[in-house]
């Protein structure tokens, strides 16, 4: 664990070198002896022993290179499937960079919170096979035969006995500067990253350890082994994915220009998360770095190393924006004296709710002050001048702050080249992997079977990156769909303990030091052993070792226990283990009972060993309250019709079939036109590159009508939806007549389109008015004339009261439109008149450079206040008056054509299959996922997912990933075939309920319905949350596993000794 | 109530506590080391929603001197929109308390997200302060009250 009590470092630059990069240096693998060393049992030979290896094999089905957030997300998309996963990561945990962020923009979420419950499901799941500490070293063969080596450094600690109880960091003598902390805290030699790191196994970093042995001294579990060996590990796959992710931009060669590695107070982005974390340095205060004082005045400077050939890359690092408006926000937020403030070149606030979350970091004061500072100079007081120019001034200024927070750029990893040759695969000009085609083909890597996942192909924000890895999911699964899948284990027999008198054993976690150092587990297990219905009670050393299980399932046998409690850790940590030994030993996981006695009690009661023990005696007896009245509990099962429906024949929508068809699954593609082709019919060539819509499409219309698992049906609307995940029933109108189908789960992927602009921008009072759509038709006709002057104009009807959105997709259309008209008309002049230029992430923005040097479009910049207005006169001449904010003066453009760059909306069909599929859509008729971002192609509704423009406006490779995703998503329950249903469901007691429907309006599932004047519950539909038993006014809904009876007696339990 | 009375008294605190949020930052206030008092006696529920008013009357009337409910932010919510449920019901019996004779005081209902280990330290020490203020709730307790 970080060491936190010192708090921030404040002069860290002194104490290190910015050009050493800290991390540890794996051993060449030719260094590796095929011979073992003779093992001396002293820590000094670590040294020795590093580079010597033991040598094994593996088998999977796919390999996965990194396990941030998106490779986690693939694991899991694969693993759900029944296929096997290894999952190797080069850190000591898995989580990646989105772990280290404090919350996420723009739903503020807490990021651990989010990504913390994936790395526990990503350790437990029985087909992921996880490496931490591990690199790729080798790749050979081809699609769906590939060996790789793993080369797995030793953690010097065996996992199987770390209890992950930190005993051993506070005798650690040395000092490391903590990598994952930024650099502004120190760890010890013997770490784990972070408190909620997977697998929670210490490690030791042999770069740093001096081998004096202190921390296998304290081990109680004697978990340190110094002999622990480094693995050569041969793997046997179908296909692989990259999910590397990226670097940050370290602004050292920036020095002269904004002080970073110069003045302790400059900072950046990455290291301001850190401070805002609730567990990083200063557990979650923003301190200055040269005093450790509450800055007053933070400052942020955007596109440092992103959008400058000069000084970094030329690219737009896609995601800084919106993590500064964040940060300012959640500073003002927080301390709402501050005065706080962001210089910015062009606010790219161009993702879902990304506009309103920008809107409202103006309104809670956050200042934006459109200037790139040419530089910055230290006070006396350690405080930081910014030097800029004023752009509608003209005038240099100066502002002072007492910490400076610079935006750096995601970069492409140093170690890209070096992997890109072990995986036989090609870097592009910036140094991230090479996708074979930004048109057609997002996912793919120059190497067949060989798939890219998240930001180690370009900058994107987490649900990009998920929505990504459940794409490379689908891509990796198609090459070795033919290939069994793993055999789920089958569990004994469960005994039947209905009617039995309970008999409750009880095991009381030492956890070594970590409880009975507070509180005396022997008296704990003397004391319950006393009380009504428990069985047996012992106190052991450690609960969850591979030993103490076993011997739990022995004591069940012996015993002729029907009931177990582990009072231990936390039920949220260690549950599902219990739960697992539980069924093994043939008793229904339910029966299971956990009692927090180490986080909840010794740890945070640490100087009071009476009180502890005492507070761990009620515990441990509130919890055999409940166990006595817990019973066995089903898991229901559902079988899962083999088939997916995808509304929507666009793009997206023959994306996700196609990508369905390749894993073998049959797809119904209803699309209500007469043909397939969706928005991209309508449009001439797609940004950001030229290539043309027609070239696109056609082929794919030809894949989808040749695809033995897609049934196309043109001309064809729902028109009502029944059932629930894994069995649903639309009735469709085909131009036949109505037609009933059955299916498993279902994709929406209904599109988007211009918002009517009539009587808007003069549009319908002229020909010469247009939007971007209707020039694109025009030039696909052939039936554009040269016109003399092209005006454009952006955000016609965004970002306003009623459409408060960005739309995404604008900016680049117009470029690409205005790119178009003077190729075909150089003498033409083109205005784009703009409020800021979003052309976001790698390729939108060299695009846009090359534009704007090299075509002579001249781009004018408006501001919200100041509206261009388009004139109509009686002779149908046009003129356009815009008042330029960066020149300050109004122009006048007599233009023979006006294209307008309309603000979209969902498709009109979004209104009915809202009430269809039971799911949400927001502002504009954008539907709503379940999480904005770890779940952003899924409703909180089972079984229908999304992609695409339906989603909102995206790319053509946003869209392209998004599609393929959805169709991992849709995928999964269909390979699984059948659906284990949550046990924990609300239950109706038919002779005490009274129809009365407080429970149905109550459920956030509408998993409740009213028959014959009873309520009903839809097992299928239920989370077990609750809400309806606490809403009932008679007790006739129950939530099992919590009745209200088994509340009861744990609230008598806490207060009354007497049973 | 003498004031040497008043620290010597030790309330009986019980806490419901959703899985997803609250429970999971009490259990992060224990991973960092925080300490607060021993008094309060957690019971998990899987959302603040589950939890009915009648538990907290119950609580009072077997001897608890004060009540705290904790789940996820709102707007945070695991189950879409349970924590409004907790919030509205509860907040009404918070209203309905001075009518029945219990100091309001007794009883809060905080949010606390899974990261918020700090705030959920913080809470229950404040609140464990605030009804050993109030002293032992004698109106309910024993079954008082019926």
């Amino acid at each position: 664990m970080p060491d936190q009590s010192d708090g921030i470092i404040p002069q860290y630059y002194e104490d290190v070198p910015l050009e050493d990069d800290y991390l540890i240096q794996v051993p060449e693998i030719a260094k590796l002896d095929d011979e073992w060393p003779q093992a001396e049992s002293d820590a000094a030979i670590v040294a020795e022993t590093a580079i010597h290896s033991r040598k094994r094999k593996m088998e999977g089905d796919v390999l996965i290179v990194g396990a941030g957030i998106s490779g986690m997300q693939a694991a899991l998309d694969i693993a759900d499937k029944g296929y096997r996963v290894i999952l190797i990561d080069k850190s000591s945990t898995i989580g990646g960079n989105m772990v280290k962020l404090d919350k996420t923009f723009p739903t503020n979420d807490c990021s651990i919170c989010t990504s913390a419950p994936k790395m526990v499901e990503v350790s437990r799941h029985p087909n992921i096979t996880l490496l931490t500490y591990a690199e790729i070293a080798d790749l050979k063969g081809e699609a769906g035969n590939f060996t790789a080596r793993v080369y797995r450094k030793s953690k010097y600690v065996d996992p199987d006995k770390c209890t992950g109880c930190d005993d051993c960091t506070p005798v650690c003598p040395v000092d490391v500067i903590s990598v994952f902390d930024e650099k502004l805290a120190k760890r010890k030699a013997i770490y784990i990253e972070f408190p909620q790191a997977v697998p929670i196994v210490y490690t030791i970093d042999y770069e740093a350890c001096v081998g004096c042995g202190s921390c296998e001294r304290v081990c109680e579990p004697g978990a340190i082994s110094f002999l622990e060996k480094s693995e050569d590990i041969e793997v046997k796959v179908g296909s692989v994915i990259v999910a590397t992710g990226y670097e940050l931009f370290e602004p050292v060669e920036m020095r002269r220009e904004y002080g970073y590695g110069k003045y302790p107070n400059v900072i950046t982005a990455m290291q301001f998360e850190r401070l805002l974390s609730s567990f990083g340095p200063t557990e979650g205060k923003a301190r200055r770095p040269s005093d450790g004082e509450k800055p007053e005045s933070i400052a942020w400077i955007q596109c440092v190393g992103s959008r400058s050939k000069q000084l970094g890359w030329p690219y737009c690092s896609r995601v800084c924006c919106m993590y500064a408006t964040k940060e300012a926000s959640i500073q003002k937020e927080t301390d709402p004296e501050t005065d706080v403030s962001i210089f910015y070149m062009d606010l790219r606030a161009y993702g879902k709710d990304f506009q309103q979350y920008y809107d409202k970091a103006k309104d809670m004061g956050v200042e934006y002050i459109r200037a790139r500072p040419s530089s910055v100079y230290e006070n006396e007081d350690k405080s930081i001048t910014i030097r800029y120019m004023d752009t509608h001034t003209r005038e240099v200024k100066e502002k002072t702050v007492e910490m400076l927070v610079l935006s750096t750029a995601i970069i492409p990893s140093q170690e890209n080249q070096r992997l890109a040759e072990v995986l036989g695969i090609d870097v592009d000009e910036s140094g991230f992997f090479q996708v074979k085609s930004i048109m057609t083909d997002p996912i793919e890597s120059t190497r067949d079977g060989v798939y890219l996942a998240g930001c180690d192909q370009g900058p994107k924000d987490i649900p990009d990156s998920v929505a990504m890895a459940s794409g490379a999911a689908a891509k990796a699964i198609s090459d070795i769909v033919d290939r069994d899948q793993a055999e789920a284990v089958e569990p004994p027999e469960q005994k039947d303990v209905t009617g039995e008198k309970p008999r409750i054993g009880v095991f009381v976690c030492h956890c070594g030091k970590n409880i009975n150092g507070y509180l005396d587990c022997k008296e704990v297990a003397d004391y319950i052993g006393e009380q009504p219905y428990v069985e047996y009670a012992t106190d052991i050393m450690f609960a969850c070792s591979e030993d103490t299980q076993k011997d739990i399932r022995e004591k069940i046998e012996e015993e002729g226990l029907n009931r177990v409690i582990v009072a231990a850790c936390s039920p949220i940590t260690h549950g599902g283990l219990f739960q697992d030994t539980m069924v093994e030993a043939g008793l229904n996981k339910y029966l299971f009972e956990f009692a927090n006695i180490r986080q909840h009690c010794s740890w945070v009661h640490s100087h009071d060993r009476e009180e502890a023990t005492q507070k761990a005696k009620d515990l441990v007896r509130m919890s055999a309250n409940k166990s006595a009245l817990l019973e066995p509990l089903e898991q229901e099962e559902v079988s899962v019709i083999p088939s997916v429906l995808i509304v929507g024949g666009g793009l997206s929508g023959m994306r996700a079939a196609l990508a369905l068809s390749d894993m073998k699954i049959k797809t119904y593609l209803l699309e209500k036109d007469p043909e397939l082709g969706g928005m991209l019919r309508r449009l001439h060539t797609l940004f950001p590159s030229d290539v043309k819509a027609s070239d696109i499409i056609d082929p794919l219309i030809k894949r989808v009508s040749e695809s033995e698992f897609i049934t196309v049906m043109t001309g064809s609307t729902l028109e009502d939806i029944e059932g629930f995940i894994g069995n649903f029933e639309a009735t469709i109108n085909t131009p036949g007549g109505e037609e009933k189908l059955e299916f498993g789960t279902a994709i929406i992927a209904s599109g988007f389109g211009e918002i009517d602009l009539t009587g808007r921008y003069g549009y319908g009072d002229s020909e010469k008015i247009m939007t971007q759509t209707e020039l694109e038709e025009r030039i696909e006709a052939g039936t554009l004339e040269k016109p003399k002057t092209v005006v454009m104009v952006n955000c016609a009807g965004a970002m306003e009261p009623e459409r408060p959105y960005c739309c995404r997709v604008g900016c680049g259309v117009s470029i690409k439109n205005a790119k178009m008209i003077k190729e075909m008309y150089p003498d033409s002049d083109v205005y784009i008149l703009y409020r800021d230029i979003r052309v976001f992430g790698k390729d939108e923005e060299e695009y846009f450079t090359d534009v704007i040097e090299g075509k002579r479009v001249k781009i004018v910049r408006y501001t919200y206040e100041e509206q261009p207005e388009v004139a109509v006169d009686d002779d149908g001449n046009v003129m356009v008056t815009v008042h330029d904010s960066i020149y300050g003066d109004t122009l006048e453009l007599p233009a023979d054509l006006v294209v307008l760059t309309a603000q979209t909306e969902g498709n009109e069909s979004v209104e009915g299959l809202m009430e269809m599929f039971k799911i949400p859509a927001g502002p504009g008729r954008y539907l709503i996922e379940a999480h904005a971002k770890i779940r952003p192609l899924d409703f909180a509704t089972d079984g229908v997912y999304f992609c695409g423009s339906a989603h909102f406006p995206k790319n053509l490779a946003d869209t392209i990933a998004q599609s393929e995703g959805a169709a991992s998503r849709a995928a999964i329950p269909i390979m699984k075939g059948t659906l284990v249903l949550e046990g924990i469901t609300a239950n109706v007691l038919e002779e005490i309920c009274s129809g009365c429907g407080l429970c149905v309006a109550a459920c956030p599932f509408s998993a409740i319905d009213l028959e014959s004047g009873k309520a009903i519950v839809n097992t299928a539909l239920c989370k077990g949350c609750g809400v309806c038993t606490a809403t009932c006014r008679a007790g006739a809904i129950q939530q099992k596993g919590f009745k209200d009876e088994q509340i009861l007696s744990m609230i008598k339990g806490a207060m009354h000794e007497v049973y | 109530m003498a004031d040497d009375a008043k620290n010597d008294f030790e309330p009986k605190i019980l806490g419901f506590l959703c899985n997803w949020c609250s429970y999971t930052g009490a259990d992060l206030a224990g991973t960092s080391r925080l300490q607060y008092p021993s008094n309060i006696r957690i019971i998990k529920v899987m959302c603040s929603g589950r939890v009915n008013p009648q538990f907290i009357l119950k609580a009072f009337q077997e001897g608890a001197d004060g009540v705290l409910v904790s789940g996820c932010h709102p707007g945070d919510c695991h189950y879409i929109k349970g924590n409004y449920h907790a919030r509205r019901k509860l907040t009404l019996l918070h209203d309905l308390m001075d009518h029945m004779g219990i100091d309001p005081g007794r009883f809060q209902l905080s949010w606390v997200s899974a990261s918020e280990g700090h705030k959920f330290a913080e809470v229950v020490t404040k609140f464990t302060e605030q009804v050993r203020e109030l002293g032992p709730q004698t109106k309910m307790a024993g079954g008082g009250g019926q």
